[in-house]
Order: structure tokens, then C-alpha cells, then sequence
């Protein structure tokens, strides 16, 4: 036992566990670090960006060696009928980027060999098919070769944590707490992307597109761009392939040919499809993430905001707040469930977990009426353009009334009167209580 | 462009048995076969015929969406070897 035997595991080599882990290492400690993957990244996917404070709070100087693609100047909102679209665009190109662009097979990748300079041992390829539990205390895993032992063990293991639900600190994920994305990656000239989205160099674009294929649908867009490269995708919420008789690609196909989005990607070569689950659940659904000799981290623990498209950020300060827990644990040498909630104190203390409580009631609000805010409103808007640029002989004051008239016929009064209380009720809180 | 164009894209090391395996007598009972719908890759296709559900496998993303959506719960599923599975570039 003695020689597969260590102070820490950390399970998963995504943000949340490298996080963990260079925490750890940087204390003096041992810890490995295991991923099922070739290489770290190699079998994540997201939109996606990474937010540049809170990757500075694990790596200080990323912004000199990581691999970043683009750094993002413009956030596009595209609020798409079946076959209009409305685009509203905010662009900052003065301050600092909030977010870069960043391909995981390479960023994950960058942040492991970081970890491992800073002492980590990091083991690939290599699944850990269960935790070793005794006298109900996490002491270790089981890989397909075999047994390791540690003072503490950290899930960083993902959106499904088989682990955590092993153990029973979580149980299994109902349809509507999650949401299926799919993403393809496009190859275009550098050029291209920069006429395309009115870029300059390095500088990256977001589009967050709501409605289109998705509408009446729990489910968002996005598109980012890399260097050369244009990603797009959609999550849509497990609960309505079933209901719609559709299937994550084809809505995703169906997205990119709208016209608001096709020339966006026009003539990209595929590089890669890819696809993964998304936690939506929230506050809510976060599952216990502190055992005896355990800790959950990232996705693994539901950390999501996805209001806010945030998940990696939640990722790394959760990993981050883990490491300091367990280096505070090994001090004293007490690896009990009371000693490692430090760390759900420290998370609640964050705004990891503030936030999660801010948009604890956008969820259930939201599919109660998602065929207000996902699918009639959004119509409403660009219908309202469609009226308000036309030129038909008939006069502005009839076309206004009409759509007000419009507006109120397709909806009852008591629909909408519903829809403005769950309005106030999700506004109450998000800014009061 | 077809899914399986699109899969051809991805890199992938199959391994020879199965992570997925469904429980194929409660699938005969499954009504909605949501497997079929949810999977970004197609992996379910029942068979009418041979009243049975293709899992190919081999092309799983290992996302875990037919894990959860599964009514039945009938889905024994667990990540591929390490030294298998999908390898994504671009995630």
C-alpha cells in the first residue's frame, strides 16, 4: 500500500482539477493528477472562452505563453425568427478582454504541462473506474491497473461524476437539469473571420443567438471565433429532443442555415464535431460536494452559470478553493468530512456560489415559460422591425396599432399578466433577495 | 452534410467491446426509445426486424446524454479505456 500511496488524487484534468492540483503542488504536497483522456483536454468541449481574471488567480502569467486563439472585443446577441433576426452588439475595444477564445485540445493541454512544471504528476490515460471508501472515508481509486491511495481525493470528473454518484453525494441527473451541445468547428482564413466580424488582428467576437431552430426550446446558440477558425453550436435541454422529434445535429444544421447565421460560416471547411453535456440545473441541483476524504469540484459539482455562459471560470475558483482546503487539511492531518467543509464554506463565501443563488429560480421560471421568453417574444421583436421598416402604403398609425393589436390577440391577457409576474418574481431575485 | 460525414472527421481508437450496453429485454419494452433521438451521434437505432437497438459504439462522443434520458435506466454505461475512445482537437 505504502508506495501507491499519496497525499491528494485529483480525478479529471480539466480546469477544475488542474486548478486543484497547482494549489496543491505549490504548498510543497504531493498530488497526481489523473485523466482518461490522451492528453488533458482531449476529451472536453465548450463554447467557448475562458475569462481572464479568474485564470490569473490560477496562472498569473497565462496571457504570455498560453495558446490562446482570439482575445473577445464584441458580444452579439441574435434573437432569430425562422427567418428574420434581430442582432443587438456591444464592442469594447479599449479595455482589457474579460475573455479569450481558447480550443481545448490545446488550452487544457498548455494548463496540465503548467501543473506538472509546478510539480504535479500528471497520469493520462487512465480511468478511474471507482473510489475506494472505508469505514465510509474516501481513501483512494481504482484505475484498470490499479489501486491508488491518498489522504483526500478531489472529483474534478465532469458533468457526470459516476464517482460522485458512487459514492451517493449526488444522485442521477433528470432531463431538464442538463442540456446536450453540440458543437462544429469551421476552418476559414484569418482574413475571412476578420471581414466577416469586423475584426481587427487578434481581436474575437461572440455571438449568443436565441431563438431560430431552437425556438420554443430550453436552448441557446453561440458561435466564437478562433484564429482560423469559427466555432458554432447549441445546448439544448435533454427534455425536448424527445418532445420535438428532433435530434442535436439537426437543429444545429438547421441553424446554420439561417440566413442571419449561414455567410457567418460560408465555405468553412469541417475541422471537427463534437458534442458533450451541459449541467443546467443550478443552485438547486449542486449535489453534496463534501464527504469524508472527498471533495466535488467544476462540473462535477454543477458548477454552472449559465445566464451568464460561465462554467470554466466556476471550474477553476471551485478547484482553487479545494487546493487551499486540502493543504490546510494536511496541515493538521484531519481528512475528515467536518475538516474538508471548509471548502463549501469557502465556496459559499465566493460568488461561485452567490451567483448560482442569484439565478437559483431562472431555471424553473424559464421552463414554465419558455413559450413566452424562448419562443413569442422573441417573434414579437423582429416582428415589431419587420413592421417598423416597412414601406406598404399603409400609414404608421394603423401598422402600430395592428401590431399592438397582434400583440395582445396572440397572447391572453392572462398569459401575458403571467409572464409579467414571473418577470418581477425572477428580477425580485436576482437584485433583492 | 451527413452525420457521418461529420463523424468521419472526428479522431476516434474504437475499442472491440462495447462501453454501452443496454438491458436489450427492457429496450423491447421501451416505448419512446429516447436513446434514439438524444445521442449527438446517432449511436441507437432499433431494428424493428430483429426487435433489438444497434448500439454502435464505436462513434460515441461519450457526452452521457443517453445515460441520463434513458426512461428505463436501463443503459450500463461507463467511459471507454483509457487508451480508447474519442479524442477531440478543437473542444
Amino acid at each position: 500500500m505504502s508506495e501507491n500511496k499519496t497525499e491528494v488524487i485529483v480525478v479529471g484534468a480539466g480546469p477544475a482539477g488542474i486548478a486543484c492540483a497547482v494549489k496543491i503542488a505549490r504548498s510543497g504536497h504531493k498530488v497526481i493528477l489523473i485523466e482518461r483522456g490522451k492528453f488533458s483536454g482531449s476529451k472536453n468541449i465548450f463554447g467557448g472562452a475562458i475569462y481572464a481574471q479568474p485564470t490569473r488567480e490560477i496562472f498569473p502569467d497565462f496571457e504570455k505563453t498560453a495558446p490562446l486563439e482570439r482575445k473577445n472585443v464584441e458580444h452579439k446577441y441574435a434573437i432569430l425568427g425562422e427567418y428574420d433576426g434581430t442582432v443587438v452588439s456591444y464592442t469594447n475595444k479599449h479595455e482589457l478582454p474579460v475573455s479569450y477564445t481558447v480550443l481545448r485540445g490545446k488550452f487544457d493541454r498548455w494548463m496540465a504541462e503548467e501543473a506538472k512544471k509546478e510539480g504535479v504528476i500528471l497520469v493520462e490515460e487512465t480511468v478511474v473506474r471507482e473510489l475506494i471508501v472505508k469505514d465510509e472515508a474516501v481513501v483512494g481509486v481504482k484505475t484498470e491497473l490499479e489501486d491508488y491511495y491518498a489522504d483526500i481525493v478531489v472529483l474534478a470528473d465532469g458533468v457526470n461524476s459516476l464517482l460522485a454518484k458512487q459514492i451517493g453525494l449526488r444522485e442521477d441527473l433528470e432531463t431538464k437539469d442538463v442540456a446536450v451541445s453540440v458543437k462544429e468547428v469551421f476552418k476559414l482564413p484569418k482574413e475571412k473571420i476578420n471581414d466577416r466580424f469586423h475584426l481587427n488582428d487578434d481581436e474575437g467576437c461572440i455571438y449568443e443567438i436565441f431563438g431560430g431552430s431552437m425556438l420554443g426550446m430550453l436552448g441557446l446558440g453561440f458561435i466564437y471565433t478562433n484564429k482560423e477558425s469559427v466555432s458554432i453550436g447549441l445546448g439544448v435541454t435533454l427534455d425536448e429532443f424527445e418532445k420535438h422529434k428532433t435530434k442535436p445535429y439537426e437543429l444545429l444544421d438547421k441553424l446554420k442555415q439561417h440566413p442571419v447565421i449561414a455567410p457567418l460560416i460560408k465555405d468553412g471547411e469541417l475541422l471537427e464535431y463534437s458534442a458533450h453535456l451541459i449541467p443546467e440545473g443550478g443552485y438547486k441541483k449542486i449535489p453534496t460536494i463534501v464527504g469524508a476524504g472527498v471533495m466535488v469540484v467544476g462540473d462535477a459539482a454543477m458548477l454552472v452559470n449559465n445566464f451568464h455562459w460561465e462554467g470554466t471560470n466556476l471550474a477553476m475558483i471551485s478547484g482553487k478553493l479545494a487546493g487551499e482546503t486540502a493543504v490546510v487539511a494536511l496541515a493538521k492531518g484531519d481528512f475528515s468530512e467536518n475538516s474538508l467543509d471548509r471548502y463549501r464554506i469557502e465556496l459559499e463565501k465566493s460568488f461561485v456560489i452567490k451567483d448560482l443563488k442569484t439565478y437559483r429560480n431562472l431555471m424553473d421560471e424559464i421552463h414554465l415559460r419558455k413559450e413566452s421568453f424562448l419562443k413569442y417574444y422573441l417573434e414579437r421583436i423582429n416582428m415589431f422591425f419587420e413592421m417598423f421598416i416597412s414601406v406598404n402604403g399603409v400609414p404608421k398609425r394603423k401598422l402600430f396599432w395592428d401590431f399592438i393589436k397582434n400583440f395582445i390577440k396572440n397572447r391572453s391577457i392572462k398569459e401575458l399578466f403571467k409572464d409579467f409576474f414571473s418577470v418581477v418574481k425572477l428580477l425580485w431575485s436576482i437584485l433583492i433577495k | 452534410m451527413s452525420l457521418e460525414d461529420k463523424l468521419s472527421k472526428i479522431k476516434y481508437e474504437p475499442d472491440t467491446v462495447s462501453h454501452l450496453r443496454p438491458d436489450q429485454e427492457k429496450c423491447k419494452t421501451c416505448k419512446k426509445k429516447i436513446c434514439t433521438y438524444v445521442c449527438p451521434a446517432n449511436v441507437y437505432e432499433w431494428i424493428e426486424d430483429e426487435d433489438k437497438l444497434l448500439v454502435k459504439f464505436e462513434n460515441c462522443l461519450e457526452c452521457g446524454a443517453c445515460r441520463i434520458a434513458c426512461e428505463k435506466k436501463c443503459i450500463e454505461w461507463e467511459y471507454p479505456k483509457g487508451t480508447k475512445g474519442v479524442t477531440f482537437k478543437n473542444g
